[in-house]
């Protein structure tokens, strides 16, 4: 159950911020969910439902963004995209590159009240 | 609980007797902004499909006036909306274990390796080669990860070194804490060398640090040779590729080239050392690896 668990985590950042800045309901989840990251954004949104069920962020929606994949190519001394994790680097051709870029895994911001 | 796959965490047994239901987190994280929270002056309207809109009024600093919105009113019943900055990683809880478990570790010197791999690659028989041979050398520990069973820490054990299983039950990878809680079972000597033995699997105990000094991927030529770029994130966090097996390669069509090129796309410089754990090849290159990494750990302390 891959997206219940994912959710999971959210739902437990959640609830400790709940507690430390006193807000009683969770209009929306701002996340960011970089493209290189081991973490598919559906899979999330699948679960939240379920998951945020009886607690403060039931009906919250769901706002993933998604920061694409950015490396630094060590031959061309410059930073370059990097859509795939296995992907050469797209001027020298190389794969001589150190990923910046698209790992991200967090929670932004919450609307709230 | 695993943020990759979804297994559960709660069914994690440490070896001697204790059960552990739930992860407890002795620490609490605050993030301070040093800045005020936006609020966000919003009000929504029920569309003629039955869909609700909201709309959004800029933002003032701390004070909500409904009465400063376009229609100049306060309509009771409207939400009062703001915007809370979080900004924490969805793997902040195991990141704070790592750290204090990297913490421990630097203090007394301890070179500690996370070995990770496909079930099958010969990673027990590697090790258990390796701790007969290093043995006298420098002092050294395991911490064994498996979902069920303590056969792997058995064998471990009649080698002669101290070993601890984790029983992650339904749990797809070691996380920081377990490994917080087995090293507090465990005599780990000062500038010794402890092995983390993760559960046979390539892909969630990449997303999950422990707080090791590096991570080590094994992976067998008995293997397909493709698996670097099926599985891109164990590989690209990998310090060493220990390719094991390869006695076996005169019988096998397996490219040990090709593959190394697989890795080094992911990780540019990936140390790889070729072994066989039951031949012996390229045993004295690991040993090397293992001893001078154990002899800087020592001198960072």
């Amino acid at each position: 159950m891959h997206e219940l668990a994912l959710s999971q985590g959210i739902i437990d950042v959640i609830r400790d911020q709940a507690a430390a800045q006193g807000f009683v309901k969770v209009k929306t989840v701002r996340l960011v969910i970089g493209t290189l990251s081991h973490v598919e954004p559906q899979a999330i949104a699948f679960g939240f439902d379920a998951v945020s069920r009886g607690t403060i962020a039931e009906g919250a929606v769901l706002d993933i963004e998604r920061p694409p994949g950015q490396a630094f190519c060590l031959s061309c001394e410059k930073p370059v995209p990097l859509p795939e994790r296995s992907d050469p680097c797209p001027d020298c051709g190389g794969h001589q590159l150190m990923v910046t870029g698209g790992e991200e895994m967090r929670v932004k911001e919450l609307e709230v009240e | 609980m695993c943020t990759v796959c979804g297994c559960a965490e709660g069914e994690t047994k440490i070896e001697a007797g204790h059960a552990h239901g739930h992860h407890h987190h002795g620490h609490d994280h605050h993030h301070d902004h040093d800045h005020d929270h936006p609020h966000d002056h919003s009000h929504e309207h029920v569309g003629p499909d039955g869909k609700v809109y909201r709309h959004t009024h800029g933002n003032d600093h701390g004070t909500i006036d409904l009465g400063r919105g376009p229609a100049g009113t306060e309509v009771p019943g409207l939400s009062q909306t703001r915007l809370v900055a979080i900004e924490q990683d969805i793997l902040a809880k195991n990141d704070s274990f790592a750290a204090v478990n990297r913490q421990l570790f630097a203090a007394k010197g301890v070179f500690v390796l996370n070995l990770m791999s496909s079930p099958g690659s010969g990673k027990t028989t590697l090790l258990t080669r390796t701790l007969t041979d290093l043995k006298g050398r420098f002092p050294m520990a395991v911490i064994e990860g498996d979902q069920q069973t303590s056969f792997d820490a058995d064998r471990i054990r009649a080698t002669g070194t101290p070993a601890i299983q984790v029983n992650t039950g339904k749990g797809c990878h070691l996380d920081a804490q377990m490994v917080t809680q087995a090293v507090g079972r465990l005599p780990v000597e000062t500038s010794s060398v402890l092995f983390i033995e993760n559960v046979g699997n390539l892909v969630c105990p990449a997303g999950f640090d422990l707080g090791e000094t590096h991570k080590v991927v094994v992976l067998s030529v008995t293997e397909g040779e493709d698996k670097p770029l099926k599985y891109p994130a164990m590989f690209a966090g990998a310090d060493l590729l220990l390719v094991n097996k390869v006695d076996l390669l005169p019988h096998l069509t397996f490219d040990v080239a090709r593959m190394i090129a697989y890795a080094r796309q992911l990780k540019p410089d990936l140390r790889v050392i070729e072994v066989s754990a039951t031949a012996g090849q390229g045993l004295e290159d690991w040993y090397g690896w293992i001893a001078e990494g154990l002899a800087k750990a020592v001198a960072a302390r």
